[in-house]
């Protein structure tokens, strides 16, 4: 069987009919106990399950997952990944990110199709401009690399942008280190690395409950039985208050709607990420040729996967705005994931009252770009005990305490 | 598409509202004595239910006054509509 991917290794398979590929993960039923349970088949999950095995030699490791790996926000966000933070510890956080996704194919031998084609941020008032070149200093500050660009300059790099618009760009911050990356690649890859070091990846097994003695966390009870285990951790985005209320656990995080659509494919068109909040809309283009189109968020609670329309209609109002070019562009599919939004935007990566229960949560509306720290982060929690450094701001006890890192408020842009 | 019940002006469309969260929250009190837990309570943690969820909405495009909702957060489907200060209606029954 043919597990490695290579050159060579495709010519081979080439030849032989691609009749001996290794499916890329084991589809395993679980055991009756392990000596970590990863519960959430996402980014986080997945790759937090990868670290354990890979960084910290605990291989004996099940993630569980109620659906499919990927499909939650994972597989349902518009991938783009950039770590232009205001405050030190976000953009340590974010930049690490950035970095492991940098080697990211590389390290587990899967393209995931990072694509640096750098990340545009537009300012439409003088106002704009001033938060975006406050943003730069504290990124350049914080050894991030970022651009402050004028009027002419953003048209030089952006062709078809609107010339006669209702909101005009005055200039743009521009992260050359940002892009795109491909988020199905992003969790398989991960599946895989994990799955080729001893975890087994379970699918359709949802966690109903925990199994809690003493103060002890001892396992867990799903639909395909009870697992035990003395050491969990939980990376369940939207559905990370239902789940830890059954450990007796409260966090300080609501849950909404984020949605998201695509247009149908065309030739390539749009070599970059923009990013317009003021016009309510942020698009890049995949290698599919689809326009991939953000929204912004539902303000009340949705545990439903859609989005409104009057988002949507505003999203899109936004793209013709900036590109009448694109008005006539038929819309292919729309849909929403359930982000769950802190106080402050900054996630939650911390243990519990519970000992043995660790839990990484908050990523909202941003967190696939910070899926390789997330993971690498709560697997040193797990496997040590102690928060990894980059994530000691990330803890509960901020919302007590006051020591927010109000990122919601400080870099201009919704997470 | 929400159609909400304002009960001042009647069944408008969802983007004349906002949602001001969760309703029946009270400020904590006497000053002096709210522990540092209590504060942060009152400050940061919400009810998030998969379920049905008491809110405050605001008919900001209308007649500009607060009301209570109570809304399935699962289906969007609103239960009943009733003024600030008001509990719920025991019997709310039948959606509105
Ligand atoms: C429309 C949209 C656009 C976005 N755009 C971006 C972007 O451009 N850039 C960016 O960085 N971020 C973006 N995000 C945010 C990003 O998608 C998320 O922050 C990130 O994917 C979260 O990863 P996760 O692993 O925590 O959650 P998820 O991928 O949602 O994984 C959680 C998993 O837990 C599973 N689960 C839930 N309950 C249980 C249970 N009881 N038992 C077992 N399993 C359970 C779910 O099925 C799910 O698969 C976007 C999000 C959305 C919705
Ligand atoms: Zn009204």
């Amino acid at each position: 069987m043919t597990r490695h991917y290579s050159a060579l290794s495709l010519i081979r398979e080439g030849l032989n009919g691609q009749r001996g590929w290794e499916p890329a993960w084991r589809d395993a039923r679980p055991q009756a106990h392990y000596d970590a349970i990863v519960v959430g088949g996402g980014g986080h999950g997945l790759a937090t399950a990868y670290y354990l095995a890979k960084n910290h030699g605990i291989t004996n490791v099940a993630l569980l997952e109620r659906g499919w790996i990927g499909g939650g926000n994972t597989g349902r966000n518009t991938t783009v990944i950039r770590s232009n933070y205001f405050f030190p510890e976000t953009a340590a956080f974010f930049d690490f990110a950035l970095k492991l996704y940098e080697g990211l194919s590389q390290d587990l031998n899967y393209n995931i199709m990072f694509s640096q084609r750098g990340m545009w941020f537009l300012g439409h008032d003088r106002h704009a401009m001033e938060m975006l070149s406050r943003s730069v200093n504290a990124m350049l500050l914080n050894g991030v690399d970022a651009e402050l660009h004028d009027s002419d300059s953003v048209r030089r790099h952006i062709p078809g942008l609107n010339d006669r618009p209702r909101f005009p760009v005055l200039g743009a911050l521009n992260q050359p280190r940002g892009g795109t990356a491909r988020h199905d690649a992003v969790a398989w890859g991960y599946a895989r690395g994990a799955s080729r070091l001893g975890v087994d990846i379970i699918q359709n097994c949802e966690v109903h409950d925990f199994i809690i003695e003493a103060g002890q966390m001892r396992g867990v009870e799903t639909s395909l039985g009870t697992i035990r285990s003395d050491l969990v951790g939980m990376a369940v985005a939207g559905h990370s208050t239902v789940l830890a209320a059954k450990a007796g656990i409260r966090l300080p995080i609501s849950s909404y709607a984020l949605q998201a659509f695509v247009s149908e494919p065309v030739k390539p068109c749009l070599d970059t990420v923009i990013l317009s909040p003021a016009t309510g809309t942020y698009l890049s283009q995949s290698d599919k040729g689809e326009l991939v189109i953000g929204a912004g968020l539902d303000m009340f609670l949705s545990y439903a996967q859609r989005g409104s329309l009057p988002w949507m209609e505003r999203a899109a109002a936004g793209v013709v705005e900036l590109f009448p070019a694109f008005s006539r562009m038929r819309f292919l599919r729309q849909w929403a994931g359930l982000v769950d939004i802190t106080h402050d935007s900054t996630p939650i990566i911390d243990k519990t009252k519970v000992s043995g229960f660790y839990i990484s949560a908050g990523w909202g509306t941003g967190g696939f770009k910070a899926i390789p720290a997330g993971g690498w982060c709560l697997a040193h929690l797990m496997a040590t005990g102690t928060s990894h450094p980059l994530a000691t701001g990330f803890c509960l006890d901020r919302f007590r305490s006051g020591a927010l890192i109000d990122e919601a408020s400080a870099s201009g842009i919704s997470h | 598409m929400f159609l909400i019940d304002c009960p001042y002006c009647g069944p408008r469309a969802e983007t004349e509202f906002r949602c001001g969260g969760e309703a029946h929250i009270e400020r904590p009190s006497p000053h002096g004595e709210v522990t540092d837990e209590a504060w942060s309570n009152y400050l940061f943690y919400r009810q998030n239910p998969k379920a049905e969820h008491r809110e405050r909405w605001v008919h900001t495009a209308g007649c500009r006054r607060w009301f209570n909702v109570a809304r399935d957060t699962v289906t969007h489907r609103i239960i009943a509509v009733y003024a600030m200060g008001e509990t719920m209606p025991a019997a709310a029954g039948e959606p509105r």
